[in-house]
Parts: C-alpha cells; structure tokens; sequence
C-alpha cells in the first residue's frame, strides 16, 4: 500500500492537449529530445499527449531508467481527470481557462498554422500578468528549462455580474 | 404635333412624380435610419415590468462557455422565453446549452415557456471558396431572415461568431421598418486583448450594437464607446 502511495508521489505527469484542433507541430516539439530531456531534468516523470486531430501520431515508451514515459491518444470526454492529475500542463491557446480553473501550472504554445492567431494576444496578456507561461513550438525547450514556478499567480475567474447589471440597468429592470 | 407634345409633357410629368417620390422615399428611409441610431445605445427610461423575449447567439467552444457565463447569472424570469441560435456545424454548442436550460433551478413553475433551439446557416465555412460562398451567404441571409420573422426577438445577446453579424442587421432593419424594436447587446470575447473581432468591429462603426461589452481596459482605450466589464471568465 505504501509502494502505491509513493509511486503516485513521485509519479509527475505532464498532460498536453491540444483539444479538437490539429497542432502536429506541439506534438513534434514536446517528443523532441531537447523537451523531453528539460522535462526530466525538471523532476517529471511521465508525458501524456492529448493529439486531437493531429496526424502525426507519437513514439510510446514505458519510461524508467533516466528516461520518460510517453503515451498519447486522440480524444476524451473527461479531460478535467487529465487535468487534474496532471503536475504540469502544456496546452494549445484554445484551452487556457480550463487549465486555469485547476490551478495548474500552464504552458501555453501558441499555434502559428492559425490563420487569424487572437488566441496568442490572450496567453501572452495572461503570460504577463503571470498566469501562465508562453511558447512556441521551437521554444518550448527554453521555456521549461527557465520556467519559474514560484513566480506564477493564481488566477481568479471573472465575474460576468457587471454585465448583467449594465443590460438590466439599459432595459429599465428595476435594481433586484 | 399637339400629340407628340402631349406625350412629351406627361412623360416628363411622370418622370417628375418618379422622381419627386424617389426623393421623399429616400429622405424618410434616412430620417428613420438616423432617428433609429439616434435611439440605439440610449437607454430605456422607463421601468420595464414585463419580462423580454430573448435571442442568444452561441459560437463554438470559448464563445459558448463565456455566453453560458453570463447566462448564468441573468434574472432568467426577466428574459424569456428564450431562443437559442448556432451555426449548423456547431453540434456542441446547442447541446451545451440544453443542459444549461435542463439544469435550471425552475421554482417559478414556468416551464411551459417555450425555449427553442435552432441552427443557422453559416455564410461560410473554413476553406469555402469565395464564389460558391456568394450562393451560400444568400442561403444564410434568407434563412436569418426567416429564424427572425419566427422569433422577433426583444433582446439580442452574442458574443462573438460572425453568424451573429446577419442576424444583428436583421434586427436593424426591423427597427427601421418598425416590425419590432430591439436591443443588441454585444460581448467581446475575452480572447480579444487588443482588437476587436470583425464582429465587433462591423457591430461598432456601424453603431448597430446598444452596447457592447469589452473584458479588457486596454481593449476600451482604442474604442472609446466600448463599456470595459472586466473578465467573464
């Protein structure tokens, strides 16, 4: 029982996930040796990809000995279990706020196929006021080697009251 | 000769009531195009008692979650019955927002009030060619037209997808013709830090929307008409 508990202890997965998008190129960096070796270094332990509509499919391994375990799939009702569990998150733009309701440290990697690419003014808005931190494929390696976790903030969900408030007020409601 | 001057005159005569009608027509549209965006973005002075029928246009993944957001916590009794529009490819937004109506708390016993959820043709899609988009955007705007015949919605909330954009110059044109009076309320996505969408953008300078919403003060700085509410999310 005590074997369990601490395999789960020092189990550290990192979930990446790239929704129902194609994102091959987030795939491509995260299995890259230079990723998967600053991961290591970082104390994780295991690389579970999340590949969406991605086509290019990733090399599994069962980890162990200095190296990481890798395995991947396309879709999944219950990303929040993912999540959760997950000791780091590295995640295309589309999904930051889900992320974020779990309070786990995030590395947003900005897709650059995208054509009308908005979803970046967000994560790097986000990535300055020290929510998350901010990649592109071929600097994730940098990122997770410099990444300071101290320095993240946690992020308290928005509040649509205000708005609600304004059309009540605009269409002459009486104040509740 | 008095023949062909005859026909001479009443032909021009004809051609000056044409005119002279063309001229008044004209005039009266455009006194009743300025007098509407006169009104639009003045709020409502007296107090509204009676509750509004609603139109909420959801788009697909973020979109929805922000508008379910701020469904959330709109006095439900106040906007009903409510209609809920999404592109025809969206399957998950509609489901979404079932599941929002089906969990409502419902005390008041009102559940008889009819909540209809509808798809709506997208002008086009991701990767369409323009020229076949042409017939599309046609198909589109009849089918808006229709959706809004059916509903003549009171309110109008959207937050974001361009198939807002048809139904929002709909909801115009019945003011001008005075089928019904609207409110268009538009919330910017809180993915948009720096500029506004072309939604948004076409909902601004064509002072279509009463008002519309930003997440970001910087957003607010650059459109001064803009009302900055914080994030919803």
């Amino acid at each position: 029982m005590d074997n369990v508990k601490d395999s789960e202890i020092s189990k550290r997965t990192v979930f990446v996930t790239v929704g129902t998008t194609c994102f091959d190129a987030l795939v491509r960096a995260v299995e890259s040796k230079e990723v998967k070796d600053g991961l290591l270094r970082r104390g994780y332990t295991h690389l579970f990809i999340q590949m969406g509509r991605g086509t290019h499919t990733p090399t599994k391994s069962v980890g162990g000995d200095g190296s990481l375990s890798v395995d991947y799939f396309n879709f999944s009702s219950s990303i929040a279990d993912h999540l959760r569990s997950a000791s780091l998150v590295i995640s295309h733009a589309g999904s930051i706020f889900e992320t974020l309701q779990f309070a786990k440290p995030l590395i947003v990697v900005v897709n650059e196929d995208l054509m009308d690419n908005h979803q970046s003014e967000l994560a790097e808005e986000l990535a300055d006021r020290k929510h998350l931190f901010c990649a592109h494929p071929q600097t994730l390696h940098q990122i997770i080697a410099s990444m300071d976790m101290e320095s993240l903030l946690p992020y308290h969900p928005g509040d649509a009251t205000p708005v609600v408030e304004y059309i009540n007020r605009f269409l002459g409601f009486p104040d509740a | 000769m008095d023949e062909g001057k005859g026909c001479f005159s009443s032909c021009m005569a004809s051609n000056l009531t044409a005119t002279v009608v063309l001229i008044i027509t004209v005039t009266v549209i455009l006194i009743r195009v300025s007098y509407v965006i006169y009104w639009t973005g003045k709020p409502v002075r007296r107090t509204c008692r009676k509750s509004l029928s609603t139109l909420v246009v959801l788009g697909s993944g973020g979109h929805t979650a922000e508008m379910l957001n701020l469904l959330m916590v709109l006095q439900k009794d106040r906007f009903t019955p409510r209609f809920y529009i999404a592109a025809a490819t969206d399957n998950m937004s509609l489901q979404k927002s079932r599941v929002f109506e089906s969990s409502l708390d419902d005390t008041t016993g009102k559940h008889g009030v009819a909540m209809q959820f509808v798809q709506i043709y997208r002008s086009r899609e991701v990767g369409q060619s323009y020229i076949t988009s042409v017939w599309t955007t046609l198909i589109a705007m009849a089918h808006a037209l229709w959706l809004m015949i059916k509903t003549r919605p009171q309110v109008l909330l959207c937050n974001g997808p361009g198939t807002c954009i048809p139904l929002c110059i709909i909801a115009f044109v019945f003011k001008v013709v005075g089928i019904r009076w609207s409110y268009i309320f538009y919330v910017e996505s809180i993915a948009r830090v720096r500029r506004l969408s072309l939604s948004g953008l076409i909902l601004y300078k064509l002072c279509i929307a009463d008002e519309l919403f930003v997440q970001w003060p910087q957003l607010q700085k650059k459109y001064p008409r803009a009302r900055y509410v914080g994030c919803l999310m």
